[in-house]
């Protein structure tokens, strides 16, 4: 499996992915610069968390319009898998391949914790092989990520199975404490209709090895490794 | 040379974290009077020599497709003497 990861100036969780692909799956990582103009042949391809161009405007605004956007946005619409990690969701969400907006946390608070998800959806590029309802662990590290969409919208994500994740308590219960920024029906992360363009506001790169406290989020990436193999 | 100030905030039906903090932080200080605050922000925009109507037509295009992000916020454009 041959993935790329995106580095703008200020992403900070690139190494994490590029780590995860490489290391710990034994794929092949490679970084793609924010101003290239085309991708290297790539399998699928991974937009890092962090804090690209300062975020500046808003999460993500500045990032949405790097030269290599263009190519990405081309990437997704060839039914390639690409996962968007935190502020890599945001970029997505503002380069219009995901739905929905995120606001200040519901507190105002910068989050810096473990989070307890849900897998809704198992049809999609990164839970894909995951059994639906299954409760994963893995740290939140944002300021931003109070998924905002108005109701009919949301209503709308609901139908088509667009909601991948939610966050829940351990036990996978829906409960307003568990979710931590106050996102709009608990929404934690997002797919497009496409189901190959995947968006969560929790780090399963930094959850993928037993020493991390959760290995949960490797299978986030194995799931992506099945896409790629099976495609 | 033509000066502009665009607008963004967020949207009636959106919540605004920040606005309810700032609302609250005043009411502790005794502003009981206050009943809503909603955070926004403005850009301060110097253009070249456009007519009203080229500056007005620039502008509602960068503020739709940079400056405010359609999901979550609305805008106003407002052309300076």
């Amino acid at each position: 499996m041959k993935v790329g990861v995106l580095v703008f100036p200020g992403s900070n969780c690139d190494h994490d992915a590029y780590h995860v692909v490489k290391h710990v799956l034994g794929g092949e990582a490679s970084f793609v610069w924010h101003r290239e103009t085309q991708l290297p042949d790539l399998d699928a391809l991974i937009v890092p968390g962090g804090f690209s161009y300062g975020d500046y405007l808003r999460t993500g605004a500045i990032a949405r319009f790097a030269p290599v956007m263009r190519a990405v946005v081309e990437f997704a619409r060839r039914g390639a898998p690409v996962l968007g990690i935190c502020n890599g969701f945001q970029i997505l969400q503002e380069a219009g391949l995901l739905p929905g907006a995120m606001l200040r946390n519901q507190h105002v608070r910068f989050l810096s914790q473990d989070v307890h998800l849900r897998v809704e959806r198992t049809d999609t590029a990164v839970t894909n092989g995951l059994a639906a309802g299954e409760v994963l662990t893995m740290p939140i590290a944002h300021g931003e990520g109070n998924f905002y969409l108005p109701e009919d919208e949301l209503d709308r994500l609901e139908q088509n199975g667009q909601v991948v994740f939610r966050y829940v308590t351990r036990d996978g219960r829906l409960d307003p404490e568990a979710n931590v920024n106050g996102s709009c029906r608990a929404v934690a992360g997002v797919c497009n209709e496409g189901r190959n363009v995947v968006g969560l506001m929790p780090h399963p790169e930094r959850a993928a090895e037993a020493e991390l406290g959760s290995a949960d989020g490797r299978k986030l990436f194995e799931a992506l490794a099945r896409v790629v193999t099976a495609a | 040379m033509k000066k502009a100030r665009v607008y963004v905030t967020l949207k009636k039906s959106v919540f605004d974290p920040q606005g309810k903090t700032i609302h609250e932080a005043l009411h502790s200080l005794g502003y009981a009077d206050v009943q809503e605050v909603r955070q926004g922000k403005f850009f301060d925009i110097q253009l070249g020599e456009l007519t009203a109507e080229r500056a007005q037509a620039l502008l509602d295009e960068v503020a739709q497709r940079v400056l405010s992000n359609p999901v979550i916020e609305s805008y106003r454009v407002e052309l300076l003497p």
